[in-house]
């Protein structure tokens, strides 16, 4: 540690300590204020509750949330493929680096561009249809982003199929930096490799798994407008309308910034709730670092 | 005899094995890399080529739809402008992070750790929540539709994860160093410019690779932020581009190949960043 007086921390901390409090000390502030005002323009009368009572009895709003929560199906399924293609590229088989380059692409790609691609590629005669019906499967094309049923699935295949990619290298990376005579142990005494999958490499994932998961729940709650405004606008009808939409749409198309700031509250509180065990991980890894 | 038995088999049990592995491998690439090989044909069709063989390769191969696609300079434009956001954001952050960075990793003063964990759980917290009081502010301040406005909100929302990342990378740096520097008679600030950041190419890059990433790649800040057509990133342009070619795929298909190119390339050359930032803030090291 330097010796410094007791002020020169803070002069270096004053430009990150002003940046944070226009980007999210300020705003996080006035969305509590907005949501229990009639907000028309920058400001409004105080309405108490009255924007929350409007939202929790919204329609609208009960399908976006299970819609956000029906997408968090894609969870455990990123987790077990990017922990069975990360182990496998673990165990060194012929060219597992561009494996692991190739498997990567989609999470370098912008997600609006995937958004825009992957609303041309299925619509109900676009490639993928065409494709699967010159393989004589035309009983599988089906209107992947027209039928209201499908749409919110097919969305939840974009988003496993970009963010897959960041789930296999970070446990890649994890198994990479653990001791390799720990994961080797289990070949000695001829455990075979589902057993070794389940009793060795898992167990010394456990807390990265952990992180990934938290990450990607957040990022299935909270991070995913690009892919729902490309690809579907909320469509058809409010089949993929998720909270951030919902936000959106009230706050810069329906012009009633109150009730969007509600809504913005209690995506506000759900992530809150999730940083917790994150704070809590890096913080771990830090000591650690220091032992 | 036996012995030679056994080795056999366990040799075709590994080739077994091995095989087993590569099969699934190469489904992953396959799904990966039918998007991208799909919308590579498509631009390079003609609408009328298109309509009649989607799935074929194109037949001739017709380059047209990037004239198309870049008519109106309205492409390049939007690229400028992205380059500018990107630009101006990552290094107005870069600057107040590595200062703060330096506070975090080398000196003593209280609420240092509180404050650091607060500020990287920021990192989580999605811009969607921020945007309407940034919005509203920006209104006051007569700041949208302007470049600095956007710089500013970009800058802020990727500070945590610039500040958590030097920091990290700031407590690496041997103390011995420094201390001899000390001794040289330099001042902190000396310390941190001439000796913490040359030291620390490799994460810096790595830092400004993620986060020129995360602002090129946003949707929502911008569409909220820069609702005029000449101020679009490249982003907003190429969604609204998306839906005004929907009748033509082939020129839509060409404007996201377009895009994309920029960041493939510099996925291409510069792969380790790519990979290590990405998950840096995950995993040490």
């Amino acid at each position: 540690m330097l010796r410094t007086h007791k002020i020169t921390p803070w002069l270096y901390l004053t430009p990150m300590l002003l940046v944070l409090l226009f980007a999210f000390a300020y705003p996080l502030i006035s969305i509590f204020n907005f949501s229990t005002r009639r907000i028309r323009g920058a400001s409004g009368p105080f309405i108490g509750l009255e924007n929350y009572r409007q939202v929790f009895k919204d329609n609208v709003f009960h399908e976006a949330v299970s819609h956000n929560l029906i997408l968090l199906l894609a969870v455990p399924i990123m987790v077990i493929i990017s922990i069975l293609v990360a182990v496998v590229l673990y165990e060194r088989v012929t060219g597992w680096r561009v494996y692991r380059s190739t498997l990567f692409i989609p999470y370098i790609l912008a997600v609006p561009v995937i958004g825009v691609v992957f609303s041309n590629l299925l619509q109900l005669n676009g490639i993928l249809n065409e494709t699967l019906r010159n393989f004589g499967l035309g009983g599988v094309a089906l209107d992947w982003i027209g039928n209201p049923r499908m749409t919110l699935w097919s969305v939840m295949g974009v988003i496993i199929w970009r963010e897959v990619g960041f789930g296999i290298v970070l446990f890649l990376a994890r198994l990479l930096s653990i001791n390799e005579e720990l994961i080797d142990a289990g070949k000695v005494d001829g455990a075979n490799w589902w057993q070794r999958l389940w009793y060795v490499i898992i167990p010394q994932l456990r807390s990265v798994i952990e992180f990934y998961v938290v990450i990607s729940v957040i990022t299935i709650l909270a991070w995913i407008f690009s892919y729902i405004y490309t690809i579907s606008r909320g469509g058809p009808g409010n089949a993929t309308q998720i909270m951030e939409l919902y936000i959106f749409n009230f706050a810069f198309r329906n012009q009633l910034p109150g009730i969007a700031s509600a809504v913005a509250v209690i995506l506000f509180l759900v992530t809150l709730v999730l940083i917790v065990p994150i704070v809590r991980y890096r913080s771990g890894s830090e000591l650690e670092e220091m032992a | 005899m036996s012995s030679d038995g056994t080795m056999r088999s366990g040799r075709s049990q590994r080739y077994l094995a091995s095989l087993w592995k590569h099969t699934f491998l190469i489904v992953g690439v396959v799904l990966v890399l039918m998007p991208l090989y799909f919308t590579l044909i498509t631009a390079f069709k003609t609408q009328e080529n298109y309509s009649l063989d989607k799935s074929g390769f194109p037949n001739p191969i017709y380059t047209g739809n990037i004239e198309t696609a870049l008519r109106g300079g309205r492409f390049f434009m939007w690229f400028k402008n992205s380059v500018i956001l990107a630009g101006g954001s990552v290094l107005l952050s870069t600057a107040v992070s590595a200062l703060a960075a330096f506070a975090f990793a080398r000196m003593r003063f209280r609420f240092r750790n509180t404050l650091l964990a607060v500020v990287t759980a920021l990192m989580i917290i999605p811009p969607v929540v921020m945007l309407i009081p940034l919005f509203l502010l920006l209104t006051v301040m007569n700041m949208t539709s302007t470049y600095w406005g956007a710089i500013l909100v970009y800058a802020g929302l990727v500070t945590p994860f610039s500040v958590y990342m030097l920091t990290n990378f700031f407590k690496t740096i041997p103390f011995e160093i420094v201390e001899s520097a000390l001794l040289d008679g330099a001042s902190s600030f000396d310390i941190l410019v001439k000796i913490l950041m040359p030291l620390s190419g490799p994460a810096v890059v790595t830092m400004i690779v993620v986060n020129m990433l995360w602002v090129w790649n946003d949707l929502l800040v911008a569409l909220v932020l820069l609702p005029q057509d000449d101020l679009r990133p490249l982003m907003v342009g190429i969604t609204v581009f998306g839906s005004r070619y929907n009748s033509d795929v082939p020129v839509a298909m060409m404007g996201m190949l377009m895009a994309s190119i920029p960041m493939l390339l510099l996925y291409l050359f510069g792969q380790r960043y790519f990979i290590q930032g990405l998950v840096a803030g995950a995993v040490k090291g």
